[in-house]
């Protein structure tokens, strides 16, 4: 009598799981399993903002590739975005990631920085999942060796090769006009970089650097900087700062009337936007080599219209990040799965044409992708224009600028 | 070097030092005469200029005249904050109360972060780029009305302290707390007064450096140490040691960044830090103790 009743429930609950797994089958037919990629961006601490716009450029995508029905190789499998939070620090992205691991993550996207890309790629070398750069300058993120990271943008180094070759053109075409110049930059290794790089390359194109003036982070007042370049002379400032100092120094230029025949900055901080919003008189002329999307494409127009209909900006993390998961997209759908030995093959030899940005079709070495490149873009009072490489420009540039 | 230039940045370093004096003229207040390490002074200077930018951007009021609101609005949160939460938490206790000042920093940049977001907005008006000359250098306008209104504030804040019945009681209070209170003084409401009147101080330094700077949740990281530095070297609890050691912190940081370049010119300031309190911990102005 007594052990009629529990042996009853078992069997219940045997019969229970037996149908739930006869009846599995259809259902898993039917919804085959999602395919998780990490998020590591800093979406608090000091470099919330940017953190921020790359995981909405990372959401549209995943939501377009999901609405259009999924990575159809795969049998309609969707993408799930998990979601980290790096807190703008390297330790914190490097334990997302080991998270994530356990979450059963296929890839990772991310960082923004490149001291927080360096070691997260590297702990996610050791599970072999691969991973997307979409912001990180530093070339060391793709140079030692690690099978598993790929970097749609162009890094560091050829960002500066390509800006002095845009900014060589632009002074040629104007016959030469500007032949010296005054670096300012930001002390960290961004700015350094940048300055050290430009001030070897620029005799190349016959301008002959005056001088290299560096300053700290924050800098509260550039009042005495500009005071020094407008006793230089120089016909070209070029700028290499984040975006607070970026846009302090533009201002005080502004003000205190230096003129030059352009300012002049290579992935500069504060151009954006932004800049043109709240302060067109300093924006106006302003050049930048950057990052940027393609002005001619009508997908890319879409998407800003997107972006700027939600009230936000369409800014270079968003498309980045866009772009990085379209690509990855792109390798499961040739890959069939998300076996990640095999999307990491397919990562490798991919050759999607990222429409959206001014690139030709990708082609990786050793993670880094060679079709990339910024453009030379040139603010208006309300906008920015790409002035060069001329197949993508939505306008010529004005050079020199206009006298103060 | 250049004669002309050396002026410029002579000017340059005093007008720099005017918006310092600003900011560290509440914190005297709050930390010199109360005795408050108050680590929450930048993250409510922060809150005082997102306070300006939305006036401005929402409701078109002009940055100075928000100084009206803001003045009174950041009275009202320092008293009430004081009231509602610093005092009660800190028991009487002058740790407890550099903690929760600690925590509500974080706090409040955090919040900032969610609500604002993290990048940094900047103003345009009218007088942004009006520029006027003083002597060989070019000053944008703002700046010396910054400058002008600082001066004023210090000694308004001065006479204040001096002359009026709450003034003195906030000095009795500071100097002997149990002999305040037994000639009938609220002591917790002078605290709160205090708090109050030194978060009023930083609404007014809102409305007169959002022309000249920009606002991020992080600005106060900016100011706040040199702000400290202002006040150790005026002398705790002095408006004039706060103007004083201002102006000398501002030409330091103009005279360093000229002659050892922006990078390493700002090395002046935590020297001065240093060589403060190795020498004079009292300050400039401030009283022997």
């Amino acid at each position: 009598m007594n052990t009629t009743h529990p042996l009853s429930r078992r069997l219940i609950l045997q019969a229970g799981a037996a149908s739930a797994v006869l009846g599995a089958p259809g259902i898993l037919l039917a919804q085959p399993k999602p395919v998780k990629v990490g998020l590591v961006h800093p979406v608090s601490g000091g470099l919330a903002y940017s953190g921020g716009q790359s995981r909405m450029g990372a959401q549209m995508a995943i939501d377009e590739i999901n609405a259009a029905g999924g990575i159809k190789a795969m049998g309609g499998a969707k993408l799930e975005a998990l979601l980290g939070d790096s807190q703008s620090r390297p330790e914190v992205g490097v334990s997302e990631v080991e998270r994530m691991e356990q979450d059963g993550v296929a890839a990772y996207l991310g960082c923004f920085a490149s001291s927080i890309a360096l070691p997260a790629t590297q702990a996610a070398a050791k599970y072999n999942t691969p991973f997307l750069i979409d912001v990180g300058a530093s070339d060391l993120i793709v140079n030692r060796g690690l099978k598993n990271v790929f970097r749609l943008k162009p890094g560091f180094g050829k960002c500066v090769d390509d800006a002095i070759v845009a900014l060589g053109d632009i002074n040629k075409g104007a016959g030469g006009l500007a032949k010296t110049a005054v670096l300012v930059h930001e002390e960290s290794e961004f700015g350094t970089g940048t300055a050290k790089l430009l001030a070897g390359k620029l005799p190349g194109i016959n301008i002959q650097p005056l001088e290299t003036i560096k300053h700290a982070n924050p800098t509260r007042d550039f009042s005495n900087i500009a005071l020094r370049i407008k006793g230089l002379k120089p016909d070209l400032v070029i700028m290499s700062n984040y975006q607070n100092e970026y846009v302090l120094l533009a201002r005080t230029l502004a003000q205190q009337k230096v003129d030059v025949a352009a300012m002049f900055s290579v992935l500069g901080g504060g151009f954006n936007y932004k800049l043109v919003k709240e302060q067109p008189d300093v924006a106006h002329y302003m050049m930048d080599f950057n990052h940027w999307f393609n002005p001619k494409n009508a997908k890319a127009q879409a998407l800003k219209k997107q972006v700027e209909a939600k009230g936000g900006l369409f800014t270079f993390e968003v498309y980045l990040s866009y772009n990085c998961i379209m690509l990855y997209a792109d390798a499961l759908q040739r890959a069939a799965t998300a076996d990640k030995e095999k999307v990491i093959a397919a990562l490798a030899s991919s050759t999607w044409m990222p429409e959206v940005m001014p690139y030709g079709p990708t082609k990786f070495v050793n993670g880094q992708n060679e079709g990339g490149r910024g453009a030379l873009l040139q603010a208006s009072k309300t906008d920015i224009d790409v002035v060069a490489p001329e197949q993508f420009a939505s306008a010529k540039p004005v050079y020199p600028r206009p006298k103060m | 070097m250049d004669a002309n230039i050396i002026a410029a940045a002579a000017i340059n370093g005093l007008l720099l030092g005017g918006i310092y004096t600003l900011v560290a003229s509440g914190l005297t207040l709050i930390y010199g005469v109360l005795h408050i390490i108050n680590f929450a002074h930048g993250s409510m200077l922060m809150l005082a200029m997102f306070g300006v930018y939305y006036l401005l951007t929402l409701l078109g009021i002009d940055p100075y005249l928000s100084m009206f609101i803001m003045v009174p609005a950041m009275f009202l949160l320092g008293y009430l904050l004081y009231k509602g939460l610093i005092g009660r938490l800190s028991s009487g206790k002058d740790e407890n109360i550099l903690l929760v000042t600690l925590g509500l920093s974080i706090l409040i940049e955090n919040l900032a972060l969610m609500f604002f977001k993290g990048d940094s907005r900047t103003i345009l008006v009218s007088y942004s780029d009006t520029m006027i000359e003083v002597g060989p250098a070019f000053v944008p306008l703002p700046k010396l009305i910054s400058f002008a209104v600082a001066m004023a504030l210090c000694a308004a804040l001065g006479l204040f302290i001096q002359r009026t019945d709450t003034g003195r009681a906030i000095r009795a209070v500071a100097k002997e707390r149990v002999g305040a209170q037994l000639v009938g003084i609220d002591v917790d409401r002078i605290f709160a007064i205090s708090y109050g009147i030194g978060l009023a101080t930083l609404g007014a330094a809102a409305s007169l450096m959002m022309p000249i700077f920009y606002v991020s949740p992080t600005v106060g990281h900016v100011f706040v140490l040199v702000a400290f530095t202002v006040v150790v070297l005026g002398g705790m609890g002095s408006f004039l040691g706060a103007v004083v050691g201002g102006l000398i912190i501002g030409l330091t940081e103009s005279f360093g960044g000229l002659f050892l370049g922006e990078s390493m010119g700002q090395i002046g300031i935590s020297l001065i830090f240093i060589l403060i309190l190795l020498f004079r911990p009292s300050g400039l102005f401030g009283a022997k103790t």
